[in-house]
């Protein structure tokens, strides 16, 4: 995959853009935004579809994001598919259009004619786009975007307890739902400790760029059958949460592998059980 | 610079409640001095470096003793950047041992924030140095005659809070580990920020000076606007999670009603919530 290098502390493009025009007045402003947003896209497009077409995804997605993000380093985002008679969502690309990475995560479901939620915390660099990009069991591509303000400042997308998050990197937590009833699709949350280090960070008192290390693989298992596959790069979050929807049996058990960018693979299993659904 | 002497021989100038700009040249943090028989020691240098010199000015109009510490209560640039003003021989800079590494970890983002807020000239001045000394755990400070206790917390407002207590007049610098009147940034941990206060309100000092608010408070009751702050956001987060609630609802619910006691509240409770609602998930 392309990265493209550039700091998380310098202003991108976009934000110069933005404050440079702030003098010519509110209208010009936006006006000159959404063409950077367009070439941005088009550039991202390329790059990650090939060219190919992408579409206004229309009722079959949609995307809930914060207009301004409180915390750059953990900005809440969450995607639903809603797959009808004609069409299957099989995955789902999350890509926060400015950042230096802009693929955060591509999520692949195991059953495309279910309707999925899927929640997770990003990193946004800038102001910028979010957009959800799902890809439909015939191989169209269908989008849906949210503009997102970084709040910028003393946000500075660095760790607030960094021996913490290290010394308990890879211990995972599921949560489930209160109720949970076997044959009814439930929402859960997959939380997993990992500093998620993006490679942009300098540790000037050692003088050098904490390497990246971040979680790149994610594969949910349920009784032994995909629920859900997910590959992520540095604009996750640190501490990486995932919201996700199964279908749980009466009884069975979940299973989570982790790998990260650096090998390192953790593996948790979780018992579910389910009042019955009869 | 207007400061007050609000001990004998301790002096503490308030900042502003509001954020860096052009017009406030970053002068939004409280900052002071003490003075021994011997040496100055400076507690934070104010959010720029016009505003350090300012203080520096203050200080050598009261007292010809020579600065020798310059003494950081944490790595935010509202307390740190004012440090250029006082890179003279002989000030040694003293702060936690997390503090370099906390700093640098954000050190451009700083700075590009200061430039765009207070402007490009200031910003030229600004110089980010490592301490010269370094606190792990406790450190004694002889000024002449008056000597200081430095305390590295553990983590808390941020991973590297350092307190200073004034025996001679039981006086203690908090840094922003006491939030008074403006709203307090959670940048560490919120459970640890509780802890640290609890061991703190056993300090025997009379009076305390937070790192936003009067110069000066009757200590402990300087934190017990801020102790109620954070347990509410505490509780809050812990109640929304509990029903499996979202970042996003426990920000539209959790402690909003004290939104009026608190300055620039919309600005900071939102992420304070936001911060709280990741780490406690953890628990």
């Amino acid at each position: 995959m392309t990265t493209t290098h550039r700091s998380w502390g310098r202003r991108p493009l976009m934000t110069a853009a933005l404050a440079g025009v702030g003098l010519l007045g509110l209208t010009g402003g936006s006006a000159m935004a959404a063409q950077d947003d367009d070439a941005r896209w088009d550039m991202l497009r390329d790059m990650y579809f090939a060219n190919r077409p992408v579409e206004d995804a229309g009722p079959l997605l949609s995307m809930e994001a914060p207009t301004r993000a409180h915390d750059a380093a953990l900005v809440p985002i969450k995607i639903a598919t809603a797959p009808g008679s004609d069409v299957t969502v099989k995955a789902l690309h999350l890509i926060i259009d400015q950042n230096p990475v802009p693929m955060a995560a591509t999520f692949r479901f195991a059953d495309g004619g279910d309707p999925q939620t899927v929640e997770t915390r990003v990193r946004v660099n800038s102001y910028t786009n979010v957009t959800a990009v799902a890809e439909t069991g015939n191989g169209r591509l269908l989008k849906t975007t949210r503009f997102v303000k970084a709040s910028g400042g003393c946000s500075a997308p660095a760790l607030k307890n960094p021996q913490l998050t290290v010394a308990r990197m890879g211990k995972m937590k599921l949560n489930l739902p209160d109720a949970v009833t076997a044959g009814k699709p439930m929402t859960a949350q997959l939380l997993i400790s990992h500093p998620n280090y993006t490679g942009m960070q300098y540790d000037q008192l050692n003088y050098y760029y904490i390497p990246a290390h971040y979680v790149k693989a994610i594969s949910v298992r349920y009784n032994g059958a995909p629920v859900l596959d997910v590959q992520s790069d540095i604009s996750l979050s640190e501490d990486p949460s995932i919201h996700f929807t199964m279908v749980p049996a009466e009884t069975g058990t979940l299973d989570v592998s982790v790998e990260d960018s650096n090998g390192r693979r953790f593996q948790e299993s979780w018992p579910i059980r389910a009042n019955s659904g009869s | 610079m207007p400061v007050v002497e609000i001990a004998p021989g301790v002096f503490v100038h308030a900042g502003l409640h509001e954020e860096s700009d052009a017009a406030n040249q970053g002068d939004i943090a409280n900052c002071g001095f003490i003075v021994g028989s011997e040496a100055v020691a400076v507690i934070d240098t104010g959010g720029a470096p016009a505003v350090g010199q300012r203080l520096r000015e203050a200080i050598q109009a009261r007292t010809d003793r020579p600065i020798r510490y310059v003494i950081n209560t944490h790595m935010h640039p509202d307390h740190v950047l004012g440090n250029a003003a006082f890179l003279t021989e002989g000030t040694s800079f003293v702060a936690h041992r997390n503090f370099q590494a906390g700093l640098m970890a954000r050190g451009s983002h700083y700075l590009h924030a200061f430039e765009e807020a207070v402007g490009s000239d200031a910003a030229q001045e600004v110089r980010l140095m490592p301490p010269s000394i370094t606190v792990t755990d406790r450190l004694e400070i002889d000024l002449g005659q008056r000597v200081i206790e430095l305390v590295a917390q553990p983590p808390a407002h941020t991973d590297n809070d350092l307190t200073v207590f004034d025996r001679q007049t039981g006086t203690l610098f908090t840094g922003d580990l006491v939030f008074m009147e403006r709203a307090p940034a959670i940048d560490g941990t919120v459970l640890g920020w509780l802890g640290v206060l609890d061991t703190l309100s056993a300090v025997p000092a009379t009076r305390a000076v937070p790192g936003h608010g009067p110069p000066s408070a009757p200590w402990p009751d300087a934190a017990a606007d801020l102790r109620r702050y954070l347990a509410r956001v505490v509780a809050g987060v812990r109640t929304v999670q509990k029903a499996h609630g979202t970042i996003q609802q426990a920000i539209a619910t959790v402690a909003t009603d004290e939104g009026p006691r608190w300055r620039l509240f919309d600005d900071y409770h939102p992420r304070n919530v936001t911060a709280a609602f990741a780490e406690l998930e953890w628990e």
